[in-house]
């Protein structure tokens, strides 16, 4: 059986899908990617659906093979180093991985989390509809579970592996984390105009004691006008809640279903992944933005991410030549060298 | 029974571009929670398109919802549709009894709750068996059921910090609510006893087994009656009864 088979994983690393939904009503974490469309674009690459289950990739890294036969995967999201056996490969790159090649993600010049979409199908069973593991209630992925060094990850429907290795062109995965869009509301009435204001201008750090449930934000202290306990309602992904002590904590993609501390903004849903994508210590500020502008963002994003992203063979500059001699894995990539 | 019970219209407040909140109120309160079952049942059976799920909490309706496929003035325009049509209060559509053994071994906090109070342990038992109560929602943790209708007798705080971790399926009480859990979490709740019935269960069809809007009450059980639900409902067999009621 087909298989990726996991070397050495970080903490936090876990198969997503895009995510478990239609549960909240039954208290169920929808989990999925922190970055969408950087899953969307990865899974695109391959021609897969957007949604489809991939390995979500920490700050932590992942070291992992194929076994029993070659599987292609393509990488996209954050600015990781990549390697293959020890050679280079660029961030956002789709590879055939022949059995025993070691492919290794490490933390690069930027990001907190990328995505590993295999061409075929991670063959695990799904709760309650979806992959996505949320390892708080210990549901979907492999046994509820982060992956482990030793994990095996069965690969169902590999589909034929002759594609050269190529760059993903993704620009609009190059995102500036500096600013971040939100929309105000539900209980900004909770707060002055003058704690709106300090939130708008402030300048936040993201907190190191961030994870894949809430980011939390170190800056100006946010004062409440009402109290800071509300009777339990709604929270969508990317709420900005402010409780007792004033500091903000954005809900990520494993937020619960409800919660009880007021709820200053959202995060518009484009950019989520961008905020999702910073690491603890990164600076950056909110701005407002109308419900329309915040629909406008989302339709150019899906516009982008309706299409397959170009993909571009590695030439032999961006290939160490012991690459091309020690791997006959691209036809196609040294086709492409012999006509420059 | 039909009529516009004295509540103003609900606000209707954003949740960033995908999610709209409809609030009824700011309190725990059986009225409010009619008008937000009403709207509940009412916008699912309108299966609007772009609609993904919604939300019932104890005061508000959260619709989270595709803004490329449903323009927020549409939804808006259908909620109010709704909500100017007479409002029906609310009947449970099953009514369940759910076994629960106050027994001390499973019920620690009883104690504690008889303290606090001035009731006899069997007093606190007698009245919280005794009510009947309606599930306001779902939140925390899959399953993790929140009733209304706890006897105001038994109304206590929730605890100043949160106690260990509980077993699975406890019955606690806090903040003039009750709950039944489904996994175990540390909780600022009280628990005063345990049922033998999965409120979730993954690997069981259904996977809930009850709704928001419910009605619930619980029959006290003996140990040795617990021992022997908890081996069946631990081999999937639901344990707990239920009466259709509408």
């Amino acid at each position: 059986m087909t298989a990726l088979i996991v070397h050495a994983a970080g903490p936090g690393v876990t198969i997503q899908d895009e995510g478990r939904h239609g549960y909240l009503r039954y208290g169920v974490t929808a989990a999925g990617p922190m970055d969408p469309p950087a899953l969307a674009t990865a899974n695109r690459a391959l021609g897969n659906s957007p949604g489809a289950a991939a390995i979500e990739v920490s700050l932590g890294g992942l070291e992992l093979s194929a076994v029993d036969g070659p599987v292609a995967v393509a990488i996209a999201g954050g600015a990781f180093k990549v390697g293959l056996d020890g050679r280079d490969l660029p961030a956002a790159v789709a590879v055939p991985l022949e059995p025993d090649a070691r492919l290794t993600i490490r933390p690069g010049a930027a990001g907190a989390w990328c995505y590993v979409a295999v061409a075929g199908r991670i063959d695990l069973a799904p709760a309650l509809g979806s992959l996505a593991t949320h390892t708080r209630s210990g549901i979907g992925g492999l046994q509820g579970r982060a992956l482990t060094a030793g994990d095996i990850i069965p690969i169902a429907t590999t589909r034929a592996v002759n594609a050269p290795a190529a760059a993903i062109e993704a620009p609009w995965l190059d995102r500036p984390g500096d600013v971040i869009r939100v929309v105000l509301g539900p209980q900004d009435d909770y707060f002055a105009p003058d704690q709106i204001a300090a939130f708008l201008v402030g300048l936040w750090t993201l907190s190191g004691r961030s994870d894949r449930m809430a980011y939390q934000l170190d800056g100006p202290t946010i004062a409440h006008a009402k109290g800071f306990n509300i009777v339990s309602d709604g929270v969508t992904l990317g709420a900005i809640q402010v409780p007792g002590h004033g500091r903000p904590i954005v809900l990520m993609a494993d937020r619960q279903s409800t919660g009880g501390y007021p709820k200053i903004a959202a995060v518009i849903g484009t950019d989520f992944g961008k905020l999702a994508q910073l690491r603890p210590g990164a600076r950056f500020g909110f701005a407002a933005v109308s419900v329309e502008e915040a629909v406008k963002a989302r339709r150019v994003q899906a516009d982008f991410l309706a299409k397959r992203p170009v993909l571009r063979p590695l030439r032999r500059t961006e290939f160490p030549s012991e690459y091309l001699l020690g791997v006959n894995l691209i036809d196609g990539a040294v086709a492409e060298v012999n006509e420059l | 029974m039909t009529s516009n019970f004295p509540l103003p219209s609900p606000r209707l407040l954003d949740a960033g571009e995908g999610a709209l909140v409809v609030e009824f109120g700011t309190v725990v309160d059986p009225d409010i929670s009619d008008r937000v079952l009403a709207l509940d049942i009412a916008l699912n059976q309108l299966a609007l398109a772009g609609v993904r799920e919604t939300v019932p909490t104890y005061r508000s309706l959260m619709i989270h919802y595709d803004p490329l496929r449903l323009e927020r003035a549409d939804l808006i325009a259908a909620v109010k549709t709704i909500e100017a049509a007479p409002h029906a209060r609310h009947i449970p559509a099953n009514r369940w009894t759910i076994p629960c053994c106050y027994d001390v071994q499973h019920g620690e906090d009883l104690g504690q709750i008889a303290e606090m109070t001035g009731l006899s342990t069997e007093r606190a038992i007698s009245l919280h068996a005794g009510a009947t109560y309606r599930v306001y929602m779902f939140g925390f943790a899959p399953g993790f059921c929140y009733l209304g209708g706890l006897p105001p007798e038994l109304a206590v705080s929730r605890r100043a910090t949160p106690r260990p971790p509980t077993p699975p399926n406890v019955v606690t009480i806090g903040g003039g609510l009750a709950l039944v859990t489904t996994v175990s979490m540390p909780t600022g709740w009280w628990l005063i006893g345990r049922t033998p019935e999965r409120i979730f269960s993954p690997a069981r069809e259904p996977n809930f087994l009850v709704a928001v809007g419910d009605a619930l009450r619980f029959e006290p059980i003996d140990r040795t009656t617990f021992d022997s639900l908890e081996t069946r409902a631990a081999a999937g067999e639901i344990v707990a009864r239920r009466e259709r009621l509408a």
